[in-house]
């Protein structure tokens, strides 16, 4: 008569998707971050003045380092908000996609240089 | 037979650190398209062979960046005094005529970004494959967005790569002591 069990007894524990939500969306964000920066710094003289970390380097130091530190600190932040969480992973990485996909597109010389107006 | 420091870091950037990631993430890659584990798989632990290559992959990813814009692009952007030899000079050497200045101009601006893409993507893929094996064999969408993102990785540091062989096959970075690798034959 106990053959039939509680439903929580034989449905596996759902395994909670947050953490890889947040490693995505933080990495889209982070490399996002990085083509605005090398686009606005390529358009303006100050930024790349107060981007420019180490001489020998250039602006390139600063943008890159940057957008290495928002990518962390976001990663961060955000695996800290979805630690024990499950999210909408498809619309969160439809996202982490789109953000990525306008990274490599601002990074694409051209692309950034129609943006600056030249 | 003889190289000079420069050019020998060079290809310790390109060949060994680039090279090398460019592989390790094809291989990732083969690895993802290997499809769903089989469910017992979940509960066992991370491979560590399988923890070793991906964490070497992305250390390879890392030293390739760093080593390209900390090292050989303070060599190729320095800039030439007046009546230099350019061929020391390769940014100045590119730009200096309209036939190769694109090499600079497009070339060497889209790999200077695009090549960072690759390790952040890669140290995704690595970190959810080795972190979160569960959620990556129990969800269809996670293993999708790996999968992308190792894609991603690979386009960002074949685009970054192939520029950086051409690049330095049209204005090599040279200089520094000479390494004699080979005696030649008198």
């Amino acid at each position: 008569m106990n053959s039939i069990q509680p439903e929580s007894q034989t449905l596996p524990k759902p395994i909670p998707n947050g953490p890889v939500a947040a490693a995505l969306l933080a990495c889209g964000f982070g490399c996002f971050a990085l083509g605005v920066l090398a686009v606005a710094a390529d358009g303006s003289k100050r930024l790349a003045d107060a981007l420019n970390f180490y001489n020998p380097s250039g602006a390139l130091s600063g943008v890159t380092g940057v957008a290495i530190a928002l990518w962390l600190i976001a990663w961060a932040v955000l695996a800290g908000l979805w630690k024990h969480k499950t999210v909408a992973l498809v619309k969160v990485s439809a996202t982490a996609f789109l953000l990525l996909a306008l990274s490599l597109l601002l990074t694409f010389p051209p692309f950034g240089d129609l943006l600056l107006g030249r | 037979m003889e190289i000079t420091q420069r050019e020998l870091i060079t290809a310790i950037h390109g060949m060994l650190f680039g090279g090398f990631f460019l592989m390790g993430i094809f291989g990732a890659i083969v690895m993802l398209l290997e499809g769903r584990p089989e469910a017992s798989a979940s509960e066992q632990p991370v491979s560590r062979w399988r923890t070793i290559y991906l964490t070497v992959a992305v250390a390879l990813g890392w030293a390739a960046v760093l080593s390209g814009a900390y090292i050989i692009y303070p060599w190729y952007r320095a800039a030439a005094p007046a009546g230099a030899d350019l061929t020391l000079y390769p940014k100045y050497l590119l730009t200096a005529h309209a036939s190769t200045a694109g090499w600079h101009n497009f070339g060497m601006e889209w790999k200077e970004h695009v090549a960072w893409i690759a390790p952040m993507a890669m140290t995704t893929v690595a970190y959810v494959m080795l972190r979160h094996r569960a959620s990556w064999n129990a969800d269809r969408a996670v293993r999708i967005a790996v999968l992308g993102f190792a894609t991603t990785a690979f386009l960002a540091a074949t685009i970054a790569g192939g520029w950086g062989a051409m690049i330095n096959k049209a204005a090599p970075v040279r200089g520094g002591n000479t390494i004699q690798l080979m005696r030649s034959a008198p």
